[in-house]
């Protein structure tokens, strides 16, 4: 039996006119692609439409709504937390970096820490709520300890609990976040071009100023701009540690969506989804410009 | 293009290095002569770049001392040396164009703007590449970036420039016509020039003097030719060019190979089995005459042509042994043919050991 | 001048990973510490918390919950992402660029805006379908998307499918044939590494339940926390490890695979 005749390597069995071999093979990912289509494209929709149309067409209604004093506060207190977080998750990560990076790249050291870093960074949620409960709540053996020592750190207020609270917490994801983002560039950095500063006069101002910063400098602004986008979004760790309604913009969706609120503006919710997502989509896409920047110099 | 510092002097005294239990540098002299160009040459371990680095004050020494000008540096800091140094790889500073890494030494020792612009205008233009100076290293060549971090180096007139294996990194094209530009541009500029490489071709095509290092220690230093023609130890022998190793006897002044006797180096060389090192160029291959079986008699197992020499292969039953001779006498000879063997009697080097040297 | 350099180097390590180390063990080791607390001032240690979990009916629903949960997600999500991804990867390697954006579009948006989209959905599912908890993988399937990609995407890059699915179908094979008897016992490695990765985020997953109203582990785990922190922290404490031993299992079920491609 010829190649030709063997059905088997012909194909999938495709009846041979012209016209409809192409879309039998398009079958194959059809599933993927409406599973995908339902569950994922479909709630994103629903969200974009929602939040721009009512019954009653096309209205900018739920964004105004977005005017009231609580969501005023919340998206206030939602860009402070994450730009707090941001910057110090950014410097304290950095120092980290370059503890690890200035290691033997084949070291124990080295794999623990980005192991760990690894693990850390998805660290978050329920979890990691009650592990600072634990340390510093009122019946943590940290707060405790602190106590015994004439040191009551809750001497103005249980602030765990607050947006304070969560700007501590948030760094135990945040940092180990920045290390992984922040290795690969400050790795791309060559002994031999502070070696080379140096045979040229300089020292290490001099190599900081010069070299390692203006190198390193788009890396670290676009990894800090990921920790925001990062924190923005973050709902399970506010949700478990915080117990007033709403202080930031995610635990206010939520209450949209689970309240008496919800039901009566359908709308609201999507609208206060829509101007999260807007920020954190342009936050990435900033990210990305900054990526490639770093990739040509630093690779 | 004149420089305004005259070559300088620089001297190794004794300069010893160790670190985790190896000794990388063992007790190493070296005076370097105004405007110099000496080479270390030695394989990988042998501890050139050690030196180098322990000159440019990148690395600190355990014992001994580092005199550039008279003046002893070996506790000054590496940005104080007043050095210039090229690297083997990633030489260039990969966020600035090609003319501001050249300027940036000149930056870092507050020259004025004016002025250190038309100096690294000219410096760029001295190594070949006035065309590329607002490139970015990713848009140059590797012989390219070596060029400007030659002319970087140069900018800031050093005392002494220091180059670490810069060819090891290029195309072998590359290299032969880089190495050559290189000497050319230290020649005119006159610095006095530490260059690292374990390519001995390279070593001996652009040095005044060839330093042969093994183990921590210069095993020999003179002129190219001296190197080559005139190995003083074994090591050196091997390292340098290709060498056969024939078994023989020493006796009374000479050394018995294969039938014949050659006149030693060393006509001292205590007497007993010894191992003669005979350059493959001092050996001839003839297809005439008496083809008679003898120790020198065997049949070709290679050619090899390349170019103005070919080399061949003979295998003479127990041994094999290389010739070296000029294309035009190769004639008919070819994998298979018997052919007859002399040896030239040039004076020759003995070794001892069974152990050969370290290889290239 | 160099040694010094290096010494200062060497004591700003130390002092670092010591400061951060502390940083992140503590909270840790205070859950450990926390859930083993006796009665009284100087009890001593005791596993009572970790004894009475079985006793909070609620609590144990939510691990039971989730486990089923990670069990459908992770199967699930392999049984659509497999046959798509050699798919591709023959008949439609154009589509591949955009599966890839498809699947990493999940880690780029936040849970909390992704649940507000599925509210209205699953309560019409709810009102007409089923609102059992396991509903859940539906949405789950998607948050694992890009872990899955990822893993499947690399275990299939190490192995030729085209080579082997051809030799397949010129022996006679139909399709599920090629799939389940050729392609997936090349990537067993890369089918758990994607299945454990999914079980971890199923586990861990609190804010599209949470907001959904279903009680899964980490939902049923605030509740308890609210009337008895000492049982709801051993709890938060077990989970911690059982992600902890899973990523040790990912970790070494990476490995053989070189190992049997070289003999190949």
């Amino acid at each position: 039996m010829t190649a030709a005749g063997n059905p088997a390597v012909t194909g999938v069995g495709r009846p041979m006119m012209g016209g409809r071999r192409l879309s039998l093979t398009w079958v194959g990912a059809v599933p993927f692609l409406a599973y995908v289509g339902v569950f994922l494209f479909l709630p994103t929709a629903i969200i974009a439409v929602g939040a721009f149309f009512s019954e009653s067409g096309f209205t900018l209604s739920n964004f105004a709504n977005l005017s009231r004093s609580y969501i005023v506060t919340a998206t206030i207190n939602s860009i402070i937390l994450s730009a707090v977080t941001a910057v110090a998750g950014a410097v304290l990560g950095a120092v980290l970096t370059y503890a690890i990076a200035t290691g033997n790249p084949k070291g124990v050291v080295r794999r623990i820490a980005v192991s760990a870093s690894g693990v850390l960074a998805q660290f978050g949620g329920v979890t990691l709520a009650f592990a600072f409960i634990a340390t510093i709540g009122q019946a943590g053996f940290v707060y405790l300890w602190l106590a015994q020592h004439n040191l009551d750190i809750y001497a103005n207020g249980i602030w765990l609990f607050e947006l304070r609270g969560l700007e501590l917490v948030y760094l135990y994801f945040q940092i180990p976040l920045m290390v992984l983002v922040f290795l690969p560039a400050v790795d791309g950095i060559r002994p031999q071009w502070r070696e080379a500063t140096e045979s040229l006069g300089g020292g290490s101002w001099h190599y900081w100023r010069y070299v390692a910063g203006p190198l390193l400098a788009p890396a670290f602004l676009g990894a800090t701009l990921l920790l925001f986008a990062n924190a923005l979004s973050a709902y399970a760790t506010a949700a478990a540690l915080v117990n007033q309604g709403g202080v930031i913009l995610p635990l206010q969706i939520s209450n949209a969506i689970t309240s008496e609120v919800g039901l009566h503006e359908p709308g609201f919710a999507k609208a206060q989804a829509v101007v999260l997502i807007a920020i954190v989509a342009i936050v990435t896409a900033l990210y990305g410009i900054l990526q490639r920047r770093t990739a040509r110099w630093l690779t | 293009m004149s420089t305004t510092r005259p070559g300088i002097e620089v001297r190794l005294e004794n300069l010893s290095r160790r670190y985790s239990g190896v000794t990388a540098l063992d007790g190493l002299n070296l005076t370097m002569a105004p405007g110099e160009l000496v080479a270390l040459l030695g394989p990988s371990g042998c501890g050139k770049t050690t030196a180098l680095r322990l000159v440019a004050g990148l690395e600190d020494a355990d014992g001994g001392r580092v005199v550039i000008g008279g003046q002893d540096v070996t506790n000054v800091p590496a940005n104080k040396r007043e050095i210039g140094m090229v690297f083997q790889a990633y030489s260039l500073f990969p966020h600035m164009t090609a003319m501001q890494n050249v300027e940036f030494g000149m930056q870092l020792h507050e020259v004025g703007v004016a002025e250190r612009r038309k100096r690294a205008v000219d410096m760029l233009d001295l190594v070949g590449l006035s065309a590329h100076v607002n490139k970015y290293a990713n848009q140059m060549s590797g012989g390219q970036q070596q060029r400007v971090a030659l002319a970087r180096a140069l900018a800031i007139e050093p005392k002494v420039l220091l180059l670490d294996e810069p060819l090891s990194a290029l195309d072998a094209r590359v290299r032969a016509r880089l190495r050559d530009e290189i000497r050319r541009v230290q020649l005119e500029v006159g610095t006095t020039t530490l260059f690292v490489t374990h390519d001995q071709e390279e070593a001996l095509a652009i040095a005044d003097r060839v330093g042969v290092m093994n183990a921590g220690h210069i095993e020999q230093l003179g002129p190219p030719t001296a190197i080559y023609s005139r190995p003083a130890t074994p090591f050196v022998a091997e390292f340098v060019g290709l060498t056969n190793r024939l078994a023989g006897v020493v006796r009374g002044g000479e050394v018995e190979v294969r039938g014949k006797r050659l006149p030693l180096v060393k006509p001292d060389s205590t007497e007993g089995p010894a191992i003669a090192l005979v350059r493959p160029e001092a050996v001839s291959v003839a297809a005439d005459g008496d083809m008679s079986a003898g120790p020198l008699v065997g049949s070709v197992i290679s050619t090899v042509f390349l170019g103005a020499t070919s080399r061949v292969t003979v295998d003479l039953g127990d041994i094999t042994v290389l010739a070296q001779l000029p294309t035009s006498e190769v004639g008919a000879i070819t994998t298979g043919t018997k052919v007859r063997l002399s040896l030239r009697t040039d004076p020759v080097l003995i070794a001892r050991d069974e152990k050969a040297a370290t290889e290239a | 001048m160099i040694r010094a350099r290096r010494a200062k180097l060497r004591l700003f390590r130390i002092v670092t990973f010591l400061l951060f180390g502390a940083f992140f063990i503590v909270p840790i080791y205070a859950m450990f510490e926390f859930s083993t607390r006796g009665n009284g001032e100087n009890a001593p240690r005791t596993l009572d918390n970790w004894k009475a979990i079985g006793t909070y009916p609620d609590m144990v629903a939510g691990i039971v919950n989730s486990l089923e949960l990670a069990v459908i997600t992770s199967i699930a999500s392999l049984v659509v992402l497999v046959p798509t991804m050699v798919w591709v990867r023959l008949r439609l390697p154009r589509l591949r660029r955009v599966i890839e954006l498809i699947s990493l579009l999940p880690l780029t948006i936040p849970a909390i805006v992704l649940v507000v989209g599925f509210s209205p959905m699953y309560q019409w599912m709810g009102n007409n379908f089923s609102d059992s908890i396991l509903t859940l993988s539906f949405a789950y399937a998607i948050l694992v998307l890009p872990y899955a990609y990822r893993a499947l995407d690399a275990g299939l890059a190490a192995i030729d499918v085209k080579t082997l699915s051809e030799a397949a179908r010129s022996l006679g094979a139909g399709w599920p044939t090629v799939i389940w008897r050729v392609i997936v016992p090349n990537i067993s490695s890369a089918l758990l590494n994607a299945a454990l990765l999914s079980v971890a985020l199923v586990l861990g997953e609190y804010t599209i339940a949470n907001n959904l109203l279903y009680p899964n582990l980490q939902v049923s785990l605030v509740s308890l926390g609210r009337t008895n922190a000492g049982v709801s922290i051993a709890v938060a404490v077990a989970s911690l490890l059982f992600a902890f031993a899973l990523l040790i299992a990912i970790s070494f079920v990476g490995r053989p695979r070189r190992m049997r491609s070289e003999v190949a």
